[in-house]
């Protein structure tokens, strides 16, 4: 089993029959105690109740080998400075606005070039493949980074499974479209929904992971939940959130930020010191948590992931290609 | 009213706004000691030292339109000590840019100002406000005469560029930078709206 059961009471213990039936609603009222007692299949379709209140542990993953050993930025942090403009433009709004998100029930579809289209729910993508904890650096574009244990697997595994076919020579993430539970949507700042693109090797490479955790726990909604991408090899846009549909393509996906700035957010957007932006320095970075009086630091090629990743781009024009 | 009650009053009013002026550096230094400004505390220090200039360029500039509209003639009496405040607020801006976001890091500095727009018009107008501050004295003006007001004509070309600083730097939602761009061309608005009504009445007149 997948999450972490917190009690050992059984429902029927703390929970009348009459409760029981009306549990939908008592438990959006009684919130995430009431919630996590009453058994694991619950909370999970009803993981939204939950997720404004409460934090549902993830019970079974793995160390990787691809983790860094640097120190964690606290949780306080990666939970509430987040660029997620489907709930605001302010780094603080995606932690505020985010509460009435609902991350279940979700079904993800694949599309495109594969054998079959197919759908999958958010349970059985858990089940897909052992979850690992992968303790990643992530640069965002602006300047800023942190050092973050997410938990998942990687990208590879789901893409087996969704038997692409030989025209497939990109991957193209697409995430949720609805200004109900996304407020920032309504206001246009980019071309909803939120379009992200690998290339396929970029998406097959092991390091590419499909998170569903962090720090241990489900994936909070303003970090993308119930499943994101994590590339940590490019800047932070390009971890697309809260994924509805993979679509593999023949052509290069036209994602987002390049419709919103073709200029400024390129589609690799490899993290590359020597490559500047037109409005931040490349060359340094603020890692987050470090408090007032922390120099930067100097920005890695490929974010320190050149040794698993350069191969990828060897022969290509990283100026051009930016 | 007499003219001692007058100034008596623009003296109180003077030390209301001098240390009202002073609240959001208090709030800064509250929030640094009680470890709330937030995961980038140095964003969000550069930032507010920034909003706050750009709020006091915008009070300085609103006293003349004031005085316009109103026919209170002392409105002008505040228009230093704002004017005053914005380079304040301007140089906890720079020092926060300088020594907290860039450990005074010359080179690193100097290459984020000429690669990067917003950042070069943001350190221009500052350069700019320089000349303002050092010519603000009673002396001063004196001594300038007709080149004072000549100089500090300045302050215009300085709320363009800081205007074009924050709408720059914005990475996509530009309504905050919007409204004070707004605001900004309003107060020149009003004045050309004031020059061309007087400059119509008096030609009224003359005929």
């Amino acid at each position: 089993m997948l999450i972490h059961k917190q009690s050992d009471i059984i429902p029927s213990e703390i929970t009348s029959k009459e409760t029981f039936e009306n549990r939908r609603t008592l438990i959006k009222a009684a919130g995430a105690s009431l919630l996590t007692a009453s058994g694991i299949f619950t909370g999970f379709i009803n993981g939204s109740a939950n997720a404004a209140s409460g934090r549902q542990k993830i019970n079974a993953y793995a160390k990787s080998k691809y983790s860094t050993d640097e120190k964690l930025t606290p949780y306080e942090d990666v939970t509430s400075y987040n660029n997620y403009y489907e709930f605001g433009t302010s780094k603080t709004d995606p932690s505020i606005e985010s509460r009435l998100f609902k991350p279940a029930p979700w079904t993800v579809s694949i599309e495109g070039a594969v054998k079959k289209n197919k759908q999958i729910s958010i349970e059985d993508i858990f089940k897909l493949a052992p979850l690992e904890e992968r303790i990643y650096r992530m640069r965002c574009v602006e300047g800023w980074s942190m050092v973050i244990p997410w938990v998942g697997f990687s990208l590879a595994k789901l893409i087996q499974w969704a038997e692409p076919t030989a025209n497939a020579k990109y991957v193209e993430f697409t995430s949720l479209s609805d200004d109900l539970m996304m407020p920032g949507q309504r206001m246009r700042v980019l071309d909803w929904p939120y379009v992200e693109g690998l290339r396929m090797d970029e998406a097959m490479n092991p390091l590419t992971l499909l998170a569903v955790g962090l720090y241990g726990e489900m994936l909070p909604n303003q970090n993308g939940a119930p499943m994101r991408l994590v590339v940590p090899w490019k800047y932070g846009f390009k971890g697309a959130k809260a994924i509805v549909k993979i679509r593999f393509t023949e052509n290069m996906p036209k994602t987002a930020w390049m419709k919103a700035g073709p200029n400024e957010y390129g589609f690799y957007a490899n993290v590359n010191p020597t490559v500047d932006h037109p409005r931040w320095t490349q060359s340094s970075e603020r890692r987050i948590g470090g408090g007032l009086f922390t120099p930067r630091i100097k920005t890695q090629m490929f974010n320190g992931y050149a040794e698993q990743v350069g191969q990828l781009y060897s022969g290509m024009d990283l100026i051009k290609n930016f | 009213m007499s003219d001692k009650f007058t100034k008596s009053l623009i003296i109180k009013f003077k030390i209301i706004i001098f240390l009202l002026s002073l609240i959001p550096l208090c709030r800064l230094i509250f929030l640094g000691f009680n470890d709330a400004l937030g995961a980038n505390p140095i964003e969000f220090i550069e930032r507010s030292t920034g909003t706050w200039a750009l709020v006091f360029l915008m009070l300085t500039l609103s006293m003349t339109p004031f005085r316009q509209w109103s026919g209170i003639n002392s409105f002008i009496q505040y228009r230093r000590m704002l004017g005053l405040y914005m380079f304040f607020y301007a140089n906890l801006h720079i020092i926060s840019y300088v020594w907290l976001d860039h450990w005074f890091d010359l080179s690193e500095i100097s290459k984020d100002i000429t690669k990067h727009p917003f950042v070069l018009v943001g350190f221009t107008a500052f350069l700019l406000s320089i000349p303002l501050a050092i010519t603000s004295t009673k002396a001063m003006m004196k001594r300038l005469g007709g080149c004072w007001k000549l100089l500090h004509k300045l302050i215009y070309l300085i709320g363009l560029l800081a205007v074009l600083h924050f709408l720059w730097l914005v990475k996509k939602d530009h309504t905050e930078p919007l409204v004070y761009a707004s605001i900004f061309f309003s107060l020149i608005a009003l004045r050309f709206v004031y020059k061309y009504r007087t400059h119509f009445k008096l030609s009224v007149i003359r005929r």
